[in-house]
């Protein structure tokens, strides 16, 4: 393992479940956290349905999201950012979220880009 | 500079891999050096040499091959992704019982760790994505 | 400064919105792939609120692909090696798509 350290963003875009972009989003912010590496996770877009509470995805076959995404304060990823639009026009409020996160505007957004060494995308 | 690039579209079903494989050839005709191509969710499908287009398509599991022999490419697989899909090497074919494998052998197979240390020792990651 | 690289049009997915929403001064787009389909003259609209510090590419093979002639003139068309070294000038590529 390198001891260089590098900014890791993750942009999260896309619902669960109805592909796999969520939860391959989940393991790569895993894998960065096991290397050490300074980690934020962006949701924009659809991705804030993420983070709606109770899902019960026995119901589809899959694996609970929600559990793996609580998971990551135990990992201390706690840099959880959230654009504030994209709740809004989902009619989300961030009371109806359980985990700790952060929200940003449209300049928050281009703020935290702007500050990182590598951004994936999912 | 030092490139990674990351593919997670899946040849022929998107652009992606396609894309990313003109984007590598101009990455090293210009003298940059590439570190890593990592193949992620269905982007494992570009590892596959099972895939038999029409001749007159181009076979870009092959084109990755041949890019990967002349300049000594690391093509790494996301192992997960991977056996979940149904692309396996001749090991994973043995641990799972199953009566073939498919993966290229000029790619391998390893775990999400390889798409982090490439984000750590390359200037530039560049992912394409479906 | 950050390339914003985007691969679909403007309403196959919200990527062309969200980069636009992202972008800081000093940065660059570049369209590829469906992408280049944002450059149509109808798309300008998209485009007009962008500071003028932000440059414009497309990939020119993904728009003689499909066929694109006479378009948004701010968007400069270029090969993979422009692309290339548009990755090296700007401090990291983030993806839309």
């Amino acid at each position: 393992m390198s001891d260089t350290k590098k900014s890791f963003l993750i942009i999260n875009r896309k619902a669960p479940y109805g592909s796999s972009a969520a939860r391959d989003a989940l393991d790569v912010a895993l894998t960065i956290s096991v290397f050490e590496q300074p980690l934020s996770l962006l949701f924009m877009d659809d991705a804030v349905l993420q983070l709606l509470p109770a899902h019960n995805a026995a119901a589809i076959g899959q694996k609970n999201l929600s559990a793996n995404l609580s998971m990551l304060e135990m990992y201390d990823i706690d840099q959880l950012y959230v654009c504030q639009r994209a709740l809004e026009q989902r009619g989300i409020r961030p009371d109806d979220i359980e985990l700790n996160i952060i929200l940003l505007d449209q300049s928050g957004i281009a703020a935290l880009i702007k500050k990182q060494d590598q951004v994936l995308s999912f | 500079m030092i490139f990674s690039i990351v593919v997670t579209g899946a040849p022929y079903s998107s652009q992606a891999s396609a894309s990313a494989l003109q984007f590598s050839r101009s990455v090293l005709k210009l003298g940059h050096t590439i570190h890593r191509v990592f193949f992620y969710a269905d982007g494992v499908h570009s590892g596959s040499a099972l895939a038999a287009p029409p001749q007159d398509e181009a076979n870009i599991p092959s084109e990755w091959t041949a890019l990967a022999c002349e300049h000594d490419l690391d093509l790494v697989v996301c192992i997960a992704a991977a056996v979940r899909r149904g692309v396996l090497d001749e090991n994973e074919a043995r641990r799972y019982e199953k009566s073939g494998h498919n993966l290229s052998p000029d790619f391998t197979l390893s775990g999400l760790g390889q798409l982090v240390e490439a984000g750590i020792l390359s200037d530039r990651v560049v992912t394409f994505g479906a | 400064m950050t390339l914003h690289l985007i691969n679909k049009t403007p309403s196959e997915s919200s990527a062309l919105r969200d980069s636009l929403s992202a972008v800081s001064n000093g940065d660059a787009l570049l369209l590829i792939e469906n992408g280049v389909y944002a450059a149509m003259p109808a798309y300008a609209e998209l485009f007009t609120r962008l500071p003028g510090s932000v440059q414009c590419y497309l990939l020119e093979d993904d728009a003689i692909a499909r066929g694109l002639k006479d378009l948004n003139q701010d968007f400069r068309a270029i090969g993979y090696d422009g692309f290339v070294e548009l990755s090296c000038r700007y401090g990291k590529v983030v993806s839309w798509f």
